[in-house]
């Protein structure tokens, strides 16, 4: 399986070296990859099917409980076949479809990274693996939806989606921390077997809430809805892939995989059914009065995905049932309209549905795939989309509680996939228009294959549903709910409430198609409510935390060396006092040792020359009087026996007596900026530094920490490292990390220097 | 500036305080020093002989531009530590062989003698950096 994952990122990497060979073949070839793995995990079908699920573990980290392992059941697989099979016809469609783009090398690097972190997120063992893949989609997503990085409208989107999902993100992983700390472990197959304790936990609801947000935000539910039509600004291969098919449903896996130990209790039931449905009626609403085809059908994904909430949220066998059948039909014929809406706007340049008509003849392929998908999306039979539809009424109807309002709004979700599959399927190829569109001309084969195979494979899987139930959807529905549960699924249920539903259906759909003009005049009407929607919120958000971030930094970052070193150094005295104080710790002077007569002399110069260096009004001065100060400790290093400091402090000094020397050279005359009251403040700062690092000395004097570290570095000195000067064995051996470090700030910090000095020298040139 | 004696002093003192780093480096290990100190005298010779003569001029006995050392230093230090991956050890652990030199008689020589070198680039390259380039206008 690990490697299954791993391909399409190594085909990744490799593509745009690749693609510069292959050219225009690059999608057929690449597409092979996807295809390998799909037909991998085809042959894992009987297996799981059996109720055998595979589970490999790989080392990682594992003092932390993290492993590399993945997990692969129903629900998993399910995924796995979508997210591999769906792939492969989409990487075909993008050199259709893209292969004249000078920078479609990078898309297929996005595109194929993607698919192997999404395969990631569907196939990981263990909680933090999962979210590392999570993570990887929003990014991979971040990077297709602002492929045409020069349109402004695309970068914009491309941000929105990063930040919402990105921080629904973050708070799935303060979840799955929760929930790995509630059961003691971030194995996923372990976790299932915990639902009883995590549902009795206490923090069973903040888990809950965070991996809500996590889910709702990738998976685009009210109130976080509005990235994804944005998102539609990706080219379309992508948004067929990752915004209706794939992606967006990372986070209907995360709740799927999570209901057979979060289910079943009253917060999720109202949070997830009554988010998902509010979703559903949100987005009805939206879809019904959009013409583009692109935004209509991010609608009605954003539609679909509040269903399939809705469903798991209610739990029943039946509504996982739903849940699981309307996952698949949803991916096969929204991927399928997605690439047909590409390949029409594609072949005449238009957008708008209204535009568009008696393309039938002109491109029949892609009529053909847009009709069998658009059937499917209607729920008419003999498509799966009628028996995914049938299951959700039936659904609704056997929930507990909430029939009626549920029922409702299921019932509204079905008539708006009719309505726009008519608007998508229908309308452009089989109506006419009063001007036929001239330049229409069908596409090349990978424009169309996708379409018809998708679109024929809703048909196929409707014509079995004995064995789509026995292969596909029961291991699905097992896995969700947690325990085998007979599934089966068929067209014919009798005479009953859902197949009165499902007329009912038809004839909205048609009449609402019929009379969509005078419709959406009248949903217009609250159209000036917009700006007050969710994506204000986002908007005012977002401004929010840039004004909050210019403020601080102009605060903190204000570019004045006196400002940071002034703060740097009451820091530096306040909080060490306190602590000082608060500890009762002010250390007592040692008595009073008699002195040297040179070590007077050198504290005499010390302080004189510190005292020159304060009261002179030279520059040079007052850099010579410092020098001296430092000859002046080292002058004490020596005395005292630690030669290595003093010639080092010796060398040093010299050198900054130079840089300051070559500094001042080029300030202008000195002259009084201060006033008094800055020069009184801080002449009482540099005094009180000057006396809390005495206190600190003498304090130091008294008290031993841990004086088993230098003894040991004193003992073990020559014989593990063979150097008698033990500060240079500690520099180079013992603590040869750190400096490492070190060094590698030195250097950058030369670097910033140097960038600075550069910048100085280059205006001026500029001025001359 | 034109001052002869100082010009004539930093010729001849300048050979010796980079002899004098070198020593520095290399008996570090045992005796006051390393690379540290080392790559400060040498670095402040090359600095007295900008002072004396001319910055270009000390640039040119330079060779390596000080980028390039820091570069260089860096890479040192980080090789001397990958030895110690081939042997099965942790990153960084000092490997140890003595060699037979005719006059010398036993030296011990070490990886930490390769990061001491580096640390010796690393801070002649930093503190040329900085001051040739506020000495050239």
């Amino acid at each position: 399986m690990l490697y299954t994952i791993l391909a399409p990122f190594l085909l990744a990497v490799l593509a745009p070296l690749l693609h510069h060979r292959l050219k225009d073949l690059s999608g057929w070839l690449f597409a092979l990859v996807p295809l390998g793995v799909f037909l991998y995990y085809l042959s894992q079908v009987p297996q799981i099917a059996a109720g055998e699920p595979v589970y490999q573990s790989y080392a990682w980290v594992e003092s932390l409980g993290i492993s590399l392992s993945f997990y692969l059941d129903g629900l998993s697989l399910l995924f796995a076949l979508l997210i591999s099979g769906i792939g492969a016809l989409i990487v075909v469609y993008t050199g259709a479809y893209l292969g004249q783009d000078v920078n479609v090398h990078r898309f297929y690097l996005a595109l194929l990274a993607f698919m192997g972190s999404m395969l990631g997120v569907v196939l990981s063992g263990n909680l933090i693996t999962l979210f590392i893949f999570w993570e990887l989609t929003s990014i991979t997503s971040y990077l297709l939806i602002g492929y045409d990085h020069h349109k402004q409208e695309a970068r914009t989107a491309a941000l929105q989606a990063l930040l919402v999902t990105g921080g629904g993100g973050l708070a799935l992983l303060a979840g799955l921390i929760l929930m790995g700390h509630a059961t003691g472990t971030y194995d996923i197959p372990t976790i299932l077997q915990s639902g009883d304790m995590l549902r009795e936990h206490a923090l069973y609801l903040p888990i809950l809430l965070l991996l809500l947000a996590g889910a709702f935000t990738k998976s685009a539910q009210f109130p976080f809805h509005f990235w994804l039509p944005n998102a539609m600004a990706a080219p379309t291969p992508a948004s067929a892939y990752l915004h209706s098919s794939t992606m967006v449903k990372a986070g209907i896996y995360l709740l799927a995989r999570m209901q057979p130990v979060m289910g079943d209790t009253p917060p999720w039931f109202y949070l997830v059914a009554i988010g998902g449905s509010l979703t559903l009626v949100v987005s009805a609403y939206l879809a019904m009065r959009q013409v583009i085809l692109k935004k209509l059908l991010a609608y009605t994904t954003v539609g679909a995905l509040g269903l399939i909430t809705t469903c798991l949220g209610i739990g029943t066998d039946y509504a996982l049932k739903a849940a699981m059948t309307f996952l698949l039909v949803h991916a096969l014929y929204k991927a399928t309209l997605f690439m047909v809406a590409g390949g029409i706007s594609h072949s005449t340049h238009l957008y708008d549905t209204e535009k568009l008509g008696g393309l039938g003849r002109i491109m029949p392929f892609t009529a053909l795939g847009a009709g069998l998908a658009g059937l499917s999306m209607a729920g008419i039979p003999p498509f799966l989309g009628f028996i995914g539809k049938e299951s959700v009424y039936e659904a609704g109807l056997a929930s507990p509680g909430a029939m009626l309002w549920l029922t409702l709004t299921l019932l509204l979700a079905a008539v708006v996939n009719l309505f726009v599959g008519l608007l998508i399927a229908w309308k452009p190829f089989w109506t006419t228009l009063d001007a036929p569109l001239s330049e229409a001309h069908e596409g090349n084969v990978g424009l169309w294959l996708g379409p018809v195979l998708l679109g024929s494979l809703g048909l196929i899987l409707g014509f079995i549903p004995g064995t789509t139930a026995l292969y596909i959807v029961g291991p699905a529905v097992a896995a969700t709910a947690g325990e085998a549960i007979p599934v089966s699924l068929s067209h014919w249920h009798g005479f009953n409430l859902a197949l009165l539903l499902s007329v009912i259906t038809v004839a909205l759909g048609i009449l609402a198609y019929r009379f969509r003009h005078p419709l959406r005049r009248l949903l217009e009407a609250p159209g000036r409510l917009d700006p007050a929607g969710p994506e204000r919120g986002y908007h005012r958000l977002v401004e929010g935390m840039l004004w909050v971030s210019k403020k601080q930094t102009c605060l903190l970052q204000n570019g004045y060396l006196r400002v940071y070193i002034f703060t740097v150094i009451s820091f530096l005295v306040a909080l060490p006092i306190y602590t000082l104080v608060a500890g009762g710790g002010v250390p007592i002077p040692p008595e009073w040792p008699s002195f040297k007569l040179y070590e007077l002399g050198i504290a005499f110069l010390i302080a004189g020359a510190a005292i020159g260096a304060a009261c002179t009004n030279s520059r040079l001065t007052a850099v010579v009087c410092l020098g001296a100060v430092g000859y002046g400790v080292s002058l004490v290093y020596i005395f005292y026996g630690a030669p290595d400091l003093a010639m080092t402090q010796f060398v040093i000094e010299t050198l900054t007596v130079l840089i300051f020397v070559l500094v001042l050279y080029r300030l202008p005359r000195f002259t009084h900026f201060t006033s008094e009251f800055v020069k009184y403040r801080d002449m009482l700062l540099a005094g009180g530094a000057g006396v809390f690092v005495t206190i600190l000395t003498i304090a130091a004097l008294k008290v031993e920490i841990a004086p088993t570290i230098s003894t040991y570095f004193a003992e073990q000195s020559v014989p593990m490292a063979h150097g008698r000067n033990i500060v240079n064995v500690i520099l180079v051996d013992f603590r040869s990390l750190d400096t490492m470090g070190e060094l590698l700030v030195l250097a950058i910090a030369a670097l910033g220097a140097y960038g600075l000095l550069r910048l100085n020298k280059d205006e001026k040139k500029d001025k001359v | 500036m034109n001052s002869l004696f100082l010009q004539t002093g930093a010729r001849a003192i300048k050979p010796l305080m980079l002899l004098f780093s070198v020593y520095l480096l290399l008996s570090g290990h045992n005796h006051p020093g390393g690379g540290f100190a080392g790559g400060l005298v040498a670095a402040a010779g090359f600095c007295l002989h900008a002072l004396a003569v001319d910055v270009h001029a000390a640039r040119k006995t330079l060779k390596l531009q000080p980028s390039a050392l820091i570069g260089l230093g860096l890479l040192f230090a980080l090789i001397s530590g990958i030895f110690a991956l081939f042997a099965g050890l942790p990153l960084m652990s000092g490997l140890w062989f003595t060699l037979h030199l005719p006059i010398f008689e036993e030296v011990k020589v070490g990886t930490p003698l390769i990061f001491d070198i580096g640390v010796y680039l690393v801070v002649i390259g930093i503190t040329l950096m900085i001051i040739m380039n506020l000495m050239e206008d």
